[in-house]
């Protein structure tokens, strides 16, 4: 920080974080019943962190809602609810429980059924049901080309369903946040950060993140080219198929089936910077979701994918 | 290892950021640009490369070489169209600085997405094709460039490789642009580099083929451009965006420092209350601050329990900020509903939401020749000078001394959507200082000497519904029952009043908005006024509506079906639409928006015009409005 009369200038993440806070506040002042989703990863590690930061000295004073695939890694699933505990924040979960009677999961139907039915289909259940007006998500535009369109406070019908080609114009930090009855906001407080900026802020503020993001021996089994982990005995093991230890973390967490590790000695947040920096593929690579077909995001998100 | 991880963190962490857009019209290479900035920045993955690769030789239109462009125009739509529809957020860094860049689109249609990018960017870089020199999307980006604040401007004179380097067209634009520059801000600093973006000449290294350009690179000018310049001394601005009540003993005040520099002890002053007190703490997370700076988002308490709201504004109580109502500014309209002065809109500056109503539209300016022109309304696109009126008293500040306190976006009050961004210029009058002049004689009064509410029943419906009979009917049982009232018809106010005005769309908005205002003074001399008027459009009407006070517009649907209308014809004027001589009339060549919550529902085919008339009568026993 350097001081100049009254005048400073503001550092790269200083700016990003007054930006982040600037947001959270006027959700809340403007909707009627906001929430923030906790997918329990990175990103939402750092928006909890700056939500505990923008409403301080209140608690963050709307709930938190985490969509459980019932695939998710069991330690993102410890982690959650001991983070939920310590902090004392009300979190909600949500099953798509016609789903899990029908029983979808990522083996039997596929990654894409999977994520739509448990995943998008869930999250819309949960945002009806409560009647949420507003919803935080952690999505940043460098991760994916259609993000990188998408505005800030982003407007969904009635129906959910966001249309790239007619967004309100936003202007300055002037966000429009009005919706009529049934329609909602999107809303990215984390739109203009990077995966850099993301790990850097965790250093700096010392943020609590799921362990899996460490490099350790872990037991993987490798599968079109992506290692798996043999996170409990619903993986099923093809032919020739062996699980195998291996020093292997994550760049990205979702449902343990969809989400390769890579192999990595880094096992503390200097060395995954260190790791990010030599880095050539993007994060996203590990998710089997996203190549499905090439706007397949954009396709996802207009029928209502975070 | 990790010491130098520490050293590279510590050296990130102090690196600035530089915000800009790319600008300038279609084809001109804005989206090959920054995929150049971001290939050369070694930012593009390998990943990344591979999907680029394959979808340039799929639907490039760079033949087998790699199309940059398809980097950022994301949206399947745009690769589809080859064109860029909405702004691109992209992220890169150099040893220097990091950089966020919007990717505008070049197409006139889409120049509220093209404005929604230069919101923010500290920079513009204008691109110009060296075959076509400067065009009018070229002057109409430079004017929102300027509209918006942006002080620097980077001209970048692309695709000199297909002009064989020639430097007498790198000069011949660069003048163009600096005399047309010239009429815009005076205060801008404008530089001109020749490249190609193609190519990579002039981008990160300096182009060997252009030895006569001596200047310096895209890229060094990006690098070391001052980003937050001395601006002059700020006294002390915030916003509250949020006020913070955890428990009984604490209630402070959140929001974003929008100007100078705050320390506990300091004496503040609230706006539009005009309390005084001092700052006890300013509150963060990380502990409490000695001295706060604008773009700071923190919290404080005062010494003194005074009452402050969100939307208020907390500033140094020795230079507090001017309240006012009615301000003279400047519009952006994004919508493709033109703008007509009289309308209703929301609007939201810093972090107040009030009412607003354009009441007068000065001039249109024009894009090419910067001349102002007369104008009754303002189709998408076009910027012009207004005068505007709020509901209530807001503190501003000129654009030109503070972005956040002199900005304001325009928001329909149906559908939601942000239609028009504007900035203010000044204060019509100082609102603070003009005392409202309270009359001893009151609407009250009034009213209650004629034992009676004053009101306005809105007769609406199509032409021939019957309104003129209806409220004909209805007027003289009120005038029998010695109550005080009076008509105003659409077609005896358009002898008078409104005789200077025609049937377009501007006109008859102007048209509604004369007899919502003459209601207005007749309900405040305590009348109960009926208006008969077609009224067919439901914003106009609820223009009237938010005239008056709660529970005083009584809107009387007269629900006739068009073929019934029709037939009655009682003026011949369904026959001269038919046949084509009048155009615009409503129910043939221009809608009826049918209200949709209209107090009362009179269906008149199935009742004479006594029994509707007895409706509306009943309606306003029931509401009190005779028995006062």
């Amino acid at each position: 920080m350097q001081m100049d009369g009254d005048l400073r200038t503001h550092t790269h993440l200083e700016r990003l974080e007054a930006e982040s806070i600037y947001i959270m506040r006027e959700v809340m002042a403007e909707a009627e019943n906001p929430v923030m989703l906790y997918s329990v990863g990175k990103d939402s590690s750092v928006m909890l962190h700056l939500a505990l930061k923008a409403f301080y000295p209140s608690k963050p004073p709307f709930p938190f809602l985490h969509v459980d695939t019932t695939w998710k890694f069991r330690e993102m699933i410890e982690f959650r609810d001991q983070r939920a505990e310590e902090l004392d924040i009300g979190l909600i979960v949500h099953i798509n429980e016609e789903g899990v009677q029908q029983g979808i999961g990522p083996f039997t139907h596929g990654s894409q059924v999977h994520t739509d039915v448990m995943k998008t289909r869930a999250l819309k259940q949960a945002l009806d049901k409560y009647k949420f007006d507003a919803a935080f998500g952690g999505a940043r535009r460098d991760e994916e080309k259609s993000r990188a369109k998408e505005r800030v406070f982003s407007f969904r019908n009635a129906q959910h369903r966001w249309d790239p080609k007619n967004q309100r114009p936003e202007l300055w930090d002037l966000y429009n946040g009005r919706v009529r009855n049934g329609e909602s906001m999107r809303v990215f407080p984390l739109s203009n950060w990077t995966e850099l900026d993301i790990w850097q802020y965790i250093y700096q503020e010392n943020i609590p993140i799921v362990p899996l993001y460490f490099a350790k021996m872990r037991t993987v089994v490798e599968r079109d080219g992506m290692l798996i982990l043999v996170d409990d005995d619903r993986l099923p093991l093809g032919e020739g198929e062996v699980p195998e230890k291996k020093l292997v973390r994550f760049r990205t967490l979702g449902c343990y089936p969809l989400t390769g590790a890579v192999e990595s000695r880094a096992d503390d947040l200097p060395g995954i910077i260190q790791e990010m920096l030599v880095a050539r593929t993007s994060e996203r690579e590990g998710r089997a979701i996203d190549h499905d077909e090439s706007a397949s995001m954009e396709k996802k998100k207009q029928e209502g994918y975070f | 290892m990790n010491a130098s991880i520490e050293q590279y963190l510590q050296e990130q962490a102090a690196k600035t950021t530089l915000r800009f857009l790319t600008c300038g019209s279609v084809d001109d290479g804005k989206s090959t640009l920054i995929g150049r900035l971001l290939y050369d920045s070694k930012l593009i993955f390998d990943d990344q490369l591979a999907a680029l690769e394959a979808d340039s030789k799929r639907v490039g239109t760079q033949g087998q070489d790699i199309d940059f462009a398809l980097l950022v125009d994301g949206l399947a739509a745009e690769r589809e169209q080859g064109i860029t529809i909405d702004v691109a957020y992209r992220y890169f860094a150099t040893d220097k600085r990091k950089f966020v860049v919007a990717d505008c689109p070049g197409h006139e249609q889409y120049t509220r997405n093209m404005a929604t990018g230069a919101s923010g960017a500290d920079l513009a870089v204008m691109m110009v094709d060296a075959r076509r020199g400067i065009l009018t999307q070229t002057k109409r980006h430079s004017y929102i460039v300027s509209l918006f604040g942006i002080k620097e401007v980077l001209v970048a004179v692309n695709k000199m490789d297909l002009v064989n380097y020639d430097e007498s067209i790198f000069r011949i634009i660069e003048e163009e642009y600096r005399e047309f520059a010239s009429g815009l801000a005076d205060d801008a600093n404008i530089v001109c580099v020749p490249i190609s973006a193609l190519k990579g000449d002039n981008i990160t290294e300096a182009s060997r083929a252009m030895p006569w350009h001596d200047g310096i690179t895209l890229m060094d000018h990006l690098e070391t451009v001052d980003v937050e310049p001395g601006e002059e001394i700020h006294s002390f601005r915030l916003p509250v965006q949020w006020v913070n009540r955890p428990n009984l003993d604490f209630r402070g005040f959140s929001g974003t420092i929008a100007g100078g520099v705050v320390r506990p002890g300091d004496e503040i002053m609230a706006l539009p209350s005009g309390q005084c007190s001092k700052v006890e703490r300013i509150v963060t997370m990380d502990g409490d601050l000695e001295q706060a700076t604008r773009m700071d988002a923190v919290t404080i308490t005062l010494e003194d329990e005074i009452d402050i709201s969100r939307g208020d504004v907390i500033c140094a109580a020795q230079d507090p900020l001017q309240l006012t109502d009615q301000l003279s500014v400047h519009l952006l309209w994004m919508h493709d509903d033109e703008l007509f002065p009289g309308r209703q809109y929301y609007l939201k500056s810093g972090n107040r939401t009030v009412s607003c109503v354009v009441t007068d539209l000065k001039h249109r300016v024009s894009i090419n020749s910067l001349e102002n022109h007369a104008a009754k309304k303002l189709s998408l696109n076009e910027v012009g000078v207004a005068n505007v009126s709020l509901s209530d008293k807001i503190a501003f500040e000129p654009f030109g001394d503070n972005r956040s306190l002199g900005s304001f976006i325009l928001i329909d009050k149906q559908t939601n959507g942000t239609v028009g961004v504007g900035l203010f210029d000044f204060s019509l009058r100082r609102a603070d200082n003009v005392v409202w002049q309270v009359l001893d004689v009151n609407k009250s009064r009034r009213s209650d000497l004629k034992h009676q509410k004053p009101c306005v029943i809105w007769m609406t419906g199509l032409s021939g519904s019957g309104k003129s009979t209806i409220a004909n009917i209805l007027e003289g049982q009120l005038h029998a029952m010695h109550r005080h009232t009076y008509t105003l018809d659409g077609d005896n106010v358009r002898h008078g009043l409104n005789r200077d005005l025609g049937f377009t769309e501007a006109d008859r908005v102007e048209n509604i908005r004369r007899v919502g205002e003459t209601s207005r003074l007749m309900v405040d001399a305590g009348l109960i006024t009926i208006v008969a008027f077609i009224s067919p459009f439901r914003t106009d009407r609820r223009m009237v509506r938010n005239l008056m006070d709660a529970g005083e517009f009584i809107e009387v649907f007269v629900d006739t079906p068009l073929e019934v209308c029709e037939q009655r014809d009682p003026k011949g004027l369904y026959r001269k639409a038919r046949a084509g001589e009048i155009s615009n009339f409503t129910g043939i060549g221009s809608d009826y928006e049918r209200p949709a919550h209209a107090e009362v529902h009179l269906h008149t085919e199935d009742m004479s015009p006594e029994d509707a008339a007895a409706q509306v009568m009943a309606y306003l026993e029931e509401r009190g409005i005779l028995s006062s």
